[in-house]
């Protein structure tokens, strides 16, 4: 059984593909069984899935001994791309978290999405996400990652604008497609070079070839590949500066925003650095950059979160946050700590947007946290769900949060201290937000006496508590399993719980969290006073540092500038010089030779013969080059 | 004289008054340039289609000349020349049916005033 699930790994995407296609071409008028379909596809996945990862454990699978599966896609002189299944402890485990979010998302989305007139085509959506994400997931090389990197994309613009009667998800999806595409334009133009420098974009291939690469003097040239490379994931994942789009794609639906814009898809990057990781660790600068995207991208998100009023928007700046974490890990070297969190993460994450999704389901759609208030009376497994998610990312033991951060905290503290203390802030920052928004929207009386909102239906329920119990145990047991000696990079590594560091971020978590509860659960001090008195702060922070508003000046003045004068040079240089006048040229040439046509039949006839007769000439006198020429007409294509 | 003055001179003689490939070539090259003349000077459609005609016949005489003398054996040629008659015949036909309608139109079969396909 283990050796079949192994070996028919790529059965894993394709039972989603077949739903997707089944669902779209035969279901699309019966919603009930195209989401029983999706549901079975993905449960079938989620099994084989279960299987890969005990096959992996059992069958003595790991990062340098990988399961390898290769089909010849396409070749050319100079060019071999491969299809293929990628099975070490990393995929295995990325594997088994995705069909395992992605199976509970679609049964949370049978109560969410009840009723709305695209039910159908919905699941149809999240099968192809499903299947190419977990496509990508086990990708051996570069350029069938990018394929379904871009296949991720395009899910993720269909699903953000699935509310396309309303502008703003309009907006929202193109701005996602768009900003992305500004990283893939960086990300392929990495791949090309790769290939350009080692002839191949093969994962195994490559590793093999760096060292060398770089003996030879090679690093200068490797490491601006490398950084073309992380182009990708910066925009996928959603680092500083090409955050903008994902706290924008919460116009989709929440399980949307659950599977792709938190747990999955824009952990893609993280996945791709780490696939790709022997390229960026065997260059310090690459992984200097690496480290200080991810830590800043954390500390900046958190800093914005902490003043947004949206639910969704504060789980969106934290999802950008804590992917931060995840990019700071790996620049610091801890392939296996970035993966521990991207794995605790996606439950803890998935659980708080599965949460608030059901919230706004009870609230009719109101997003707005000062606008809920009192809710954990009206909707206990909720409020559960959302505590456990808020202690999980807060890091408070045992929760998964707490051993997933500690390991890159600790990685961090090995490497560097200003990326430490980095770090440690946003952890900080990340428990005070996370206890506001719960506070604020859980506790209190209700901001709105006319509300009732209700526990939602069993089908969502399942879903926060399969998420939740994941959330409490996901981190603990990868810990016992000695889940650093499975998922790593180099040689083993067993990372004991350091009481110093876990014990500071824990005091830190807690005083984060008894700060918010004194702001806004018990309301001793106002919050109204706290941003009057960091007014300017307060102001940069909700107006998430008017970097929207600095792109939006930059496009309309650089970019449309630029059109301008492109638009300008269209009309008149390329149009008004090269094409009109190529017309204008030809006309006044028609003009005056059109006097030569006589219309005199013996006119033309006496041209015709002079031509024979200085046609038979040359062929007799001008030697065989000219008569060549000259035949040339007349023999029609015959070769001399 | 002597016996080979006399025998070189009748030579010469047999040369010019024996009938052979040349002299059909002569005569076929002589035919298409009076044919050629009258096509580019006549005024005359009429004239004019006739030049035509005599042209193909010159070559047919080369045609038939050639195929008696270079290759006997077949008769490619006259079949060419077979086929260059019938279908000059339903040439002239529809080329004289194309002057008389132009006659009835335009009161004139002078090629001076046939000048139409101009700009």
């Amino acid at each position: 059984m283990l050796d079949f699930s192994l070996t028919h790994a790529w059965l894993i995407p394709l039972f989603p593909a077949l739903a997707f296609a089944v669902i779209s071409f035969l279901l699309r008028r019966l919603p009930r069984l195209a989401a029983a379909v999706a549901i079975a596809a993905m449960g079938a996945g989620f099994a084989i899935a279960i299987g890969v990862a005990g096959a992996v454990i059992t069958r003595g699978i790991t990062v340098e001994n990988p399961f390898l599966q290769r089909v010849t896609w396409f070749e050319m002189p100079g060019l071999h791309i491969d299809m293929g299944v990628l099975i070490d402890p990393t995929s295995a485990m990325m594997l088994f978290m995705v069909s395992l979010v992605a199976l509970v998302v679609e049964i949370y989305s049978l109560g969410y999405m009840h009723g709305d007139p695209g039910f159908a085509r919905f699941f149809s959506y999240l099968s192809l996400f499903g299947a190419s994400m977990l496509g990508l997931v086990i990708a051996t090389n570069f350029v069938q990652m990018f394929v379904f990197w871009e296949l991720v994309g395009l899910c993720s613009y269909l699903l953000i604008g699935w509310y396309f009667f309303r502008i703003s998800a309009r907006e929202a999806a193109k701005k996602a497609f768009i900003t992305c595409r500004v990283g893939d334009f960086g990300l392929l133009l990495g791949i090309l070079s790769l290939q350009l420098m080692f002839g191949t974009v093969d994962f195994q291939a490559i590793a093999a070839k760096i060292p060398g690469y770089i003996q030879a003097g090679g690093a200068g040239a490797l490491t601006v590949a490398a950084l073309l490379v992380f182009a990708g994931p910066i925009g996928k994942s959603g680092q500083f500066p090409l955050h903008v789009w994902l706290p924008d794609a919460m116009e989709g639906p929440t399980p949307v925003s659950a599977l792709i814009h938190a747990a999955t898809m824009v952990v893609a990057g993280v996945y791709l650095v780490a696939r790709a990781f022997i390229l960026f660790s065997s260059l310090p600068l690459a992984m200097q950059v690496v480290a200080w995207v991810g830590g800043f991208t954390a500390l900046f998100a958190a800093s914005i979160a902490i003043t947004q009023r949206e639910i969704k928007r504060i789980l969106a700046y934290s999802t950008v946050s804590q992917l931060g974490y995840m990019m700071l890990a790996l620049g610091v070297g801890s392939l296996t700590a970035s993966m521990y969190h991207l794995l605790t993460h996606a439950f803890f994450k998935a659980l708080m947007f599965l949460a608030a999704g059901s919230v706004m389901h009870a609230l009719h759609d109101k997003a707005d946290i000062f606008a809920m208030g009192g809710l954990r009376r009206k909707m206990p497994v909720t409020f559960a769900a959302m505590g456990i998610g808020v202690l999980a990312i807060a890091g408070i033991p045992p929760f998964a949060g707490f051993f997933s951060k500690d390991e890159i905290l600790a990685a961090a503290a090995h490497v560097s201290t200003p990326l430490y203390i980095l770090a440690t802030a946003t952890a900080f920052l990340t428990a005070f937000y996370m206890a506001r928004m719960f506070f604020v929207a859980f506790f209190g009386e209700p901001a709105d006496p006319h509300d009732h909102p209700h526990e939602s239906g069993p089908a969502m329920l399942i879903a926060l508590i399969v998420l939740g119990a994941l959330s409490i145990v996901g981190g603990i047991i990868p810990y016992m399993l000695g889940f650093g000696e499975w998922v790593r990079f180099g040689p083993a590594h067993h990372e004991s719980i350091d009481p110093m560091i876990a014990g500071v971020s824990t005091a830190l978590a807690v005083l984060a969290i008894a700060l918010a509860w004194l702001i806004y659960g018990a309301r001793k001090v106002s919050a109204e006073d706290l941003a009057d008195r960091f007014g300017l702060l307060y102001k940069l922070s909700f107006h998430k540092y008017y970097l929207d508003e600095f792109y939006l000046w930059f496009n309309r003045t650089f970019v449309d500038g630029l059109g301008k004068i492109l638009y300008w040079i269209d009309i008149n240089i390329v149009d008004g010089v090269f094409v009109d006048g190529a017309a204008d040229i030809t006309g006044r040439l028609g003009a005056f030779l059109r006097f030569a046509q006589t219309g005199q039949l013996q006119h033309y006839a006496l041209v015709f013969f002079a031509a024979t007769v200085v046609i038979a000439l040359a062929l007799v006198f001008a030697g065989p080059g000219g008569a060549a020429i000259l035949s040339g007409g007349m023999l029609g294509g015959v070769r001399l | 004289m002597n016996a080979s003055l006399v025998n070189s001179f009748a030579n010469i003689i047999h040369a010019a008054t024996a009938i052979g490939l040349y002299h059909f070539l002569i005569l076929g090259a002589l035919l298409f340039g009076l044919g050629l003349y009258g096509l580019l000077t006549k005024r005359n459609a009429i004239a004019v289609l006739m030049c035509i005609e005599l042209m193909l016949n010159a070559v047919n005489i080369n045609l038939i000349a050639f195929s008696r003398f270079v290759a006997p054996a077949g008769l490619a040629g006259q079949v060419f020349a077979v086929f260059i008659i019938t279908v000059a015949a339903a040439e002239i036909a529809v080329g004289l049916a194309l002057v008389f309608a132009i006659v009835r139109d335009r009161l004139t079969s002078s090629l001076d005033d046939l000048d139409w396909l101009k700009w």
